[in-house]
C-alpha cells in the first residue's frame, strides 16, 4: 500500500500511509486509538474506499472496493470482535454465504467433509456439528481463522485475535500463526499487548494521528523506541513538572487492595490510596486502566483478593457496597455507561447521592433542585434549567453531569476514568482544577486516562499497567514523562 | 434531523415532550401557550374529540342522572368499564418503564378468578379470600421477577410463559371441586366490583385510591426514580449502585398486584370463575394504553397519569361505537385507525413536519 489517505468528515484518518507486508512475515500494525490502524485495515480489507494512493499485490496494482474483491485477491480478515454467530454450528459458521448446493438445495454432507478440511488446515480436530458457542473463545477464534483462510489466502488480517484469551489460549494461536507464516502466508497482526508482539512479529509498522510514523524489523525497534514512537514524543525531550503540586498524601491508606484481581481481565495487584492523594492509572490502550477501576469499585467482581476501605473490609464488592463506603466511579464511556438520555440533568445529578441514600428517604423536590443548581454552576454545566433531558446536552457538559453525580454524593475516594475524553480544552483545564481542589479537600482520587500530560499534571504517584498487568509505582517527586514511558517499556531507570 | 441528534429523536419520535410527572407543574401551566406544550395536550384533544363526536351524534350522551340512588350515564359507564384496564395499565406502566413487558396480566386475572371462587367455595371468610387472591398477584409478580432480574430471561419470553400456562392453572383450580365455571355469590366482592359508596360506583373510588398509592410509592419515594434508571440504561444503572435485581422484581410484584385487583373486579363482576375468557387480551389493551400515553416501549419513563388518559381513551372509543349505532363488529378497526392517529399526533417529527408543511394553520 503506498501513500493511501483517507479522510472522513472533520478528520483526515490516513495522511500517505506506506505499509509493505511481505510473504512469509508477521507484521504488526501498532498505534493508540484513532492512530488509524482501523482505518488501514478497512481500506486493505475492502470495507472502507480509500481517496488517494495506490495497493499492490506482487507489484501489480489492484483495486478493492468490497470484501469480496478482496477475498478474491487472497486478502482474509478475522476481525476484533468475532463476527461468527454463537448459535449456529461449526458448520454453518464455516460455510455461510458460500454453502455447497446440489440440485440448488444446500448439501450438507459436502458442507460438513469442507468444514473439516478448514479445520484441518489449522490442524484443528473438533465436532463440527455442535454449536460454535459451546466451544471455549480460543477455539472460536481458530474458528474464525479458519473461515477467514482460503486455499488462495496470500494476506491475513488479525485485529485483536488475543484481546480475550488468557496467556495458554493465546500461545495456542500463535502456534498456528508461526504454522500459516511457514506456509508464505502473510499476517498482518494487530494488539494492544507489547509482550505478544516481540513475541510473534517479525517487523512492526506504527501508526500515529494517520501517519506512518516508524516501521522497522522488530529486533531493531526496541520497546523504548517503541513506545515513544506510539506516543509521539522522543525521550530527549525533557519534561518539567507543570508545577509544584500543593497536595500529598496524608495519614494512613484510606484504601487498600491487596491481590485484586479477575481471571482473563486483570492479573492480581496491590494499591493503597490515601486522603488528599492522587494515584494515577498509566499504560497503553488495552493495558487495564479501565480494569483496575472497575475492579475496585466493584463493577467488575474480583476473583481474588480483597480490598478494605476505612479500614474496614468490603465483603461482597458490589457498586453499590462501594458507594456506601464513600467510593463514586466516574465512568469512561459515558453514553453507554454514564447518562440516562431521557432523564432530566437534576435526576441524572441527585441520583448519586439518591442511591446511597436507598428508596425510602427520597429527596425532596427543592433539595433536588438546589443539589442540581450547586453542581451546575460549581462545573458550569451549560444548560438551560434543570429538567432538560441530558441527551440533549453537549458531550462535554454530559461528561460534567455524570461527574457531578458522583461528586453529589460526599465521596472520600473518587475513581475518574478517563475525566476528560471527548471534552474541549476550556473544559478540560476546569476539570483539571477541579480534579486538584477536591484533592486539596483531603479526598483520595484514583485517575485513569490515556493523556500522559494529564497524568503527569495531577498525580502525585503512577501505577504503571502493561499488558492487564500491574508493573511498576512511579512514586511522588519522579513522576515525568519519561519515567513512565521507561517504565511501560520494562526497562527501569 | 440533524446529525448530532439520532439518539434523541429516535426515542423522542413517539414520546411527547416532556419531563417528570414531579416537574413543577403550577408554573409550566402558565397560559395556553404553557398547555399546549405539555404532553397531555394531545391525549386530552383526542379524548374531547371522541367524546364530542359522540355529542353530535346521540344527543344527551353528557347526561348523568341519578337511578337507585347511583350516578348514571355514559360519562360515568366509561370510568366505570376502563377501570380494570386502567388499573392494569398503570402497573404495566411501571414494568415497561423498566424496559420490560408483561404479557401474562389477562391469566394473572383468570387465576384470581378461579382462587376466589375455589376459596369461596370452601368457605374461608371473604376477607381472607381477598387477601388471598392479591396474594395470588404479588406471586405471580415474583415469579415474574424470577425468571426476568434472576434468569435474565427476555421480558416478552418470560411473561409469555405465565401468560400460557396462567389460563389452565385456573382451570386446574377450578377442577380442584369439579366445576366447569363455578359461580359465586360474595357480597364483599361483589361489594367491592358494581356496588357504589354514595352515588359513586365502588371500583370507580378504588381505582383512584389505586392511583393514588401508586402515584406515592413511585414520585414520593425514589423508587420511580430507580425504575426509570433501570430500564434508561441499565450500565449506568448498575455503576450509579442500583441493585436492579431488586428493582424489577419491584416492578413485576407492582403489575402482578395492579392485576389481581383487576381480577377480583372482573371476576366479582360476572360471578364465575371462567378462566378462558376473563380478561381476555387486557395485556394488550393495558399496553395500547401505556403507548398512548406517551410510555417507550424502550423504557426510561413512567407517565403514570397519561396511562389512565390512555385506558379511558380506549373504553372511550369502544363505548362510543356501541353508542353510535355502528354495527359493533366495526368497533376493532375503528379502535385501530384512532389509535394510530393519537399515537401520530404526539409524534415530534410529525408534528414538526405538520407545522412546517402548513405555515399559519394550527392543527
Amino acid at each position: 500500500m503506498l501513500g493511501v489517505s483517507k479522510a472522513f468528515p472533520g478528520v483526515r484518518a490516513l495522511d500517505c500511509v506506506d505499509f509493505r507486508v511481505q510473504a512469509g512475515e508477521v507484521h504488526a500494525l501498532m498505534g493508540e486509538n484513532g492512530a488509524g490502524k482501523s482505518t488501514l485495515i478497512k481500506i486493505m480489507t475492502g470495507a472502507v474506499r480509500r481517496d488517494e494512493g495506490e495497493i499492490r499485490i506482487d507489484g501489480r496494482p489492484v483495486e478493492i472496493n468490497s470484501p469480496g474483491e478482496a477475498r478474491a485477491l487472497g486478502v482474509g480478515t478475522v476481525y476484533q470482535e468475532v463476527n461468527l454467530i454463537p448459535t449456529m454450528s461449526v458448520t454453518r459458521n464455516l460455510t455461510l454465504g458460500r454453502q455447497p448446493r446440489r440440485f440448488g438445495l444446500i448439501s450438507w454432507r459436502t458442507a460438513r467433509s469442507l468444514a473439516r478440511e478448514r479445520l484441518k488446515r489449522l490442524r484443528i480436530d473438533i465436532d463440527v456439528e455442535r454449536p460454535l458457542g459451546s466451544f471455549s473463545l480460543a477455539v472460536q477464534q481458530l474458528v474464525a481463522i479458519a473461515r477467514a483462510l482460503e486455499d488462495d489466502t496470500r494476506v491475513l488480517v488479525l485485529d485483536e485475535p488475543t484481546a480475550s484469551l488468557d496467556a495458554d489460549e493465546a500461545e495456542l494461536l500463535f502456534q498456528i500463526v508461526r504454522d500459516l507464516k511457514g506456509r508464505g502466508i502473510a499476517i498482518v497482526f494487530i494488539t494492544h499487548f507489547l509482550d505478544q508482539v516481540y513475541k510473534i512479529a517479525d517487523r512492526i509498522s506504527v501508526l500515529r494521528n494517520g501517519r506512518l510514523v516508524g516501521e522497522g524489523a522488530t529486533a531493531e525497534l526496541p520497546r523504548l523506541k517503541l513506545i515513544s514512537l506510539m506516543l509521539g514524543r522522543e525521550l530527549e525531550e525533557t519534561e518539567e513538572r507543570l508545577e509544584a503540586l500543593p497536595h500529598g498524601a496524608k495519614g494512613e491508606p484510606i484504601l487498600r487492595a491487596e491481590g485484586l484481581g479477575r481471571r482473563r481481565v486483570m492479573a492480581p495487584f496491590d494499591l493503597t490510596l490515601r486522603p488528599g492523594e492522587v494515584v494515577g492509572l498509566a499504560g497503553l490502550l488495552g493495558s487495564g486502566r479501565t480494569e483496575v477501576a472497575k475492579l475496585i469499585f466493584g463493577a467488575i467482581r474480583p476473583d481474588s483478593g480483597r480490598i478494605e476501605v476505612g479500614g474496614a473490609r468490603i465483603a461482597s464488592h458490589s457498586p453499590g457496597q462501594s458507594l456506601r463506603h464513600g467510593m463514586a466511579f466516574c465512568p469512561e464511556d459515558r453514553k453507554a455507561e454514564g447518562i440516562f438520555a431521557e432523564l432530566s440533568v437534576r435526576e441524572n445529578i441527585v441520583l448519586g447521592l439518591q442511591t446511597k441514600r436507598g428508596w425510602l428517604s427520597r429527596l425532596s423536590y427543592s433539595e433536588q433542585e438546589r443539589l442540581a443548581q450547586e453542581m451546575i454552576e460549581a462545573l458550569g454545566i451549560a444548560t438551560p434549567d434543570a429538567d432538560k433531558p441530558v441527551g440533549q446536552l453537549s458531550g462535554g457538559n454530559q461528561q460534567k453531569v455524570v461527574l457531578a453525580r458522583s461528586l453529589v454524593s460526599g465521596p472520600s475516594i473518587l475513581i475518574l476514568d478517563e475525566p476528560t475524553r471527548g471534552i474541549d480544552v476550556g473544559a478540560h483545564a476546569e476539570i483539571v482544577t477541579l480534579i486538584r481542589k477536591l484533592c486539596a479537600e483531603g479526598l483520595a482520587l484514583l485517575v485513569a486516562s490515556s493523556e500522559l500530560d494529564e497524568l503527569i499534571a495531577v498525580s502525585d504517584r503512577i501505577a504503571v499497567l502493561r499488558d492487564r498487568r500491574m508493573i511498576g509505582e512511579i512514586g511522588s517527586g519522579d513522576v515525568t514523562r519519561e519515567t513512565i514511558i521507561r517504565t511501560i517499556a520494562g526497562a527501569r531507570s | 434531523m440533524t446529525p448530532g441528534s439520532n439518539v434523541e429523536t429516535k426515542t423522542a419520535a413517539l414520546r411527547p415532550r416532556a419531563n417528570t410527572e414531579t416537574a413543577a407543574l403550577p408554573q409550566r401551566l402558565h397560559g395556553l401557550r404553557a398547555l399546549a406544550g405539555h404532553r397531555a395536550i394531545w391525549p386530552l384533544l383526542a379524548l374531547a374529540l371522541i367524546l364530542a363526536v359522540d355529542g353530535a351524534i346521540s344527543p344527551g350522551f353528557f347526561n348523568v342522572r341519578i337511578v337507585e340512588g347511583r350516578l348514571f350515564g355514559n360519562l360515568i359507564d366509561i370510568l366505570y368499564r376502563a377501570m380494570p384496564t386502567a388499573v392494569v395499565a398503570l402497573g404495566m406502566a411501571v414494568v415497561i418503564g423498566t424496559k420490560g413487558i408483561d404479557l401474562s396480566v389477562g391469566s394473572v386475572i383468570a387465576i384470581v378468578g378461579a382462587v376466589i371462587t375455589w376459596r369461596i367455595h370452601s368457605g374461608d371468610p371473604h376477607l381472607v379470600v381477598l387477601m388471598a387472591a392479591l396474594a395470588v398477584g404479588v406471586l405471580c409478580g415474583l415469579w415474574n421477577g424470577f425468571l426476568v432480574a434472576v434468569l435474565d430471561i427476555q421480558p416478552i419470553i418470560a411473561t409469555l410463559i405465565l401468560m400460557v400456562s396462567g389460563r389452565g392453572i385456573g382451570l386446574m383450580i377450578n377442577l380442584l371441586y369439579g366445576g366447569t365455571n363455578p359461580s359465586f355469590t360474595s357480597p364483599l366482592l361483589q361489594g367491592l366490583s358494581v356496588g357504589h359508596i354514595g352515588l359513586v360506583p365502588t371500583r370507580i373510588i378504588l381505582g383512584a385510591a389505586i392511583f393514588g398509592a401508586l402515584w406515592l410509592l413511585i414520585r414520593r419515594t425514589a423508587l420511580g426514580l430507580f425504575l426509570e434508571s433501570v430500564g434508561g440504561n441499565a450500565a449506568a444503572a448498575d455503576l450509579a449502585g442500583i441493585n436492579a435485581r431488586l428493582i424489577k422484581y419491584a416492578a413485576y410484584v407492582i403489575c402482578g398486584l395492579c392485576a389481581a385487583w383487576a381480577g377480583v373486579v372482573l371476576a366479582a363482576d360476572t360471578h364465575t370463575s371462567d378462566p378462558v375468557s376473563i380478561g381476555l387480551y387486557i395485556e394488550l389493551d393495558a399496553i395500547l394504553a401505556v403507548v398512548i400515553g406517551g410510555g417507550s416501549l424502550s423504557g426510561g419513563r413512567i407517565y403514570l397519569g397519561m396511562t389512565v388518559l390512555g385506558a379511558l381513551i380506549i373504553q372511550a372509543l369502544t363505548t362510543s361505537i356501541l353508542t353510535s349505532g355502528l354495527p359493533p363488529e366495526y368497533n376493532l378497526v375503528v379502535k385501530a385507525f384512532v389509535v394510530i392517529v393519537v399515537l401520530l399526533l404526539q409524534s415530534d417529527n410529525l408534528r414538526a413536519a405538520l407545522s412546517k408543511g402548513f405555515t399559519g394553520r394550527k392543527r
